[in-house]
């Protein structure tokens, strides 16, 4: 299973890419949603950044529970109990899975059960189950990914604010989906998916 | 005083403040704790300050409630961590938590208010 070192590394790549996409971020929550989406997620990895720097884990599954704590205290919008969710999700089943594909779907899990989604409803859920489906077939790439994150554009939004929209939603993409892709493209980029 | 207590969470603190001081007119011996806003006043929620006002309500039993999405789900995250028995009510969010205020002020039981409760039910 990951390292802290690895762990580390991941998530740090991952806060370089929320960073550079902050402006487009909130750009893309603006059309469909309350627009906060970019500096909101800003916040809370600025946050985790601190914690992380700060802490001196064992291994990754604690790294991703401080993440998990930052993330949840600092976003302040929907993407924190999500985030939050996800990652606190992933560091419990670290500690019992040595298959990356199940540390994924906890996390998947866990946030279905916290926002309530399903697929196809152009949510982060629409990015998070197709990473679990190609992990799991140990097919996982950055461009499975960024596909994951285009198809939601034609989806129309029936959880969260963007579902006030209704079909006006059809022809963006959804926010949470994209930084949701960062956080997967970031792993494969440090190359810890077959770890 | 009531055995239940009362907690409001909102997006905007001016929000959360203005409905607990309706609810507090209308239930002064009723425990009421409320969160509203980011932990720097911004529009959204925060962990912390839900988590404060879990923490700060007299009572151990408690019906909660919010005004959309990330006050609902935060909420959830902070249920999930505490002692407290507290339910998450998907009502109306001024008329629910007024209605629950004003029956248990008066007295009324626990599944007396569920029932006035329960038409309100929108989310």
């Amino acid at each position: 299973m990951l390292t802290a070192e690895q762990t580390n590394r991941w998530l740090e790549r991952f806060a370089e890419k929320i960073e550079a996409n902050k402006d487009y971020l909130s750009e893309l929550d603006g059309i469909i949603g309350d627009g906060d989406h970019g500096n909101n997620m800003a916040r809370g990895i600025e946050e985790m950044r601190k914690k992380l720097q700060a802490a001196d884990p064992a291994n990754g599954s604690e790294v991703l529970k401080n993440a998990s704590v930052a993330l949840l205290s600092k976003i302040g919008g929907a993407a924190g109990p999500l985030y939050g969710t996800a990652l606190l999700e992933m560091s419990k089943q670290m500690t019992e899975a040595d298959d990356l594909s199940a540390v994924v779907k906890a996390g998947l899990d866990g946030v279905q059960k916290r926002g309530k989604a399903e697929e196809g409803e152009k949510t982060m859920v629409d990015v998070f189950a197709p990473v679990y489906r190609e992990l799991e077939a140990g097919n996982l790439t950055v461009e499975a990914v960024e596909d994951a994150v285009e198809a939601t554009r034609e989806l129309k939004a029936t959880k969260g604010r963007a579902s006030y929209l209704g079909e006006r939603s059809i022809g963006e993409l959804d926010p949470g989906a994209v930084s949701i892709g960062y956080l997967f493209i970031s792993l494969i980029e440090e190359g810890l998916t077959d770890v | 005083m009531s055995d239940i207590g009362i907690i409001i969470s909102s997006h905007v603190a001016d929000l959360a403040h203005g409905v607990y001081r309706m609810l507090k007119e209308a239930a002064p011996e009723v425990s009421i704790t409320y969160a509203g806003g980011t932990d720097d006043d911004d529009i959204g929620s925060s962990f912390e300050k839900i988590q404060a006002a879990i923490e700060a309500n007299e009572s151990s039993h408690c019906l909660a409630f919010y005004d959309l999405g990330s006050a609902k789900m935060t909420m959830e995250m902070a249920i999930d961590m505490s002692d407290k028995k507290i339910e998450l009510m998907d009502v109306s969010f001024i008329e629910g938590a007024y209605t629950a205020a004003s029956l248990l002020s008066g007295g009324a039981t626990y599944n007396n208010v569920m029932e006035q409760l329960a038409p309100l039910n929108i989310k």
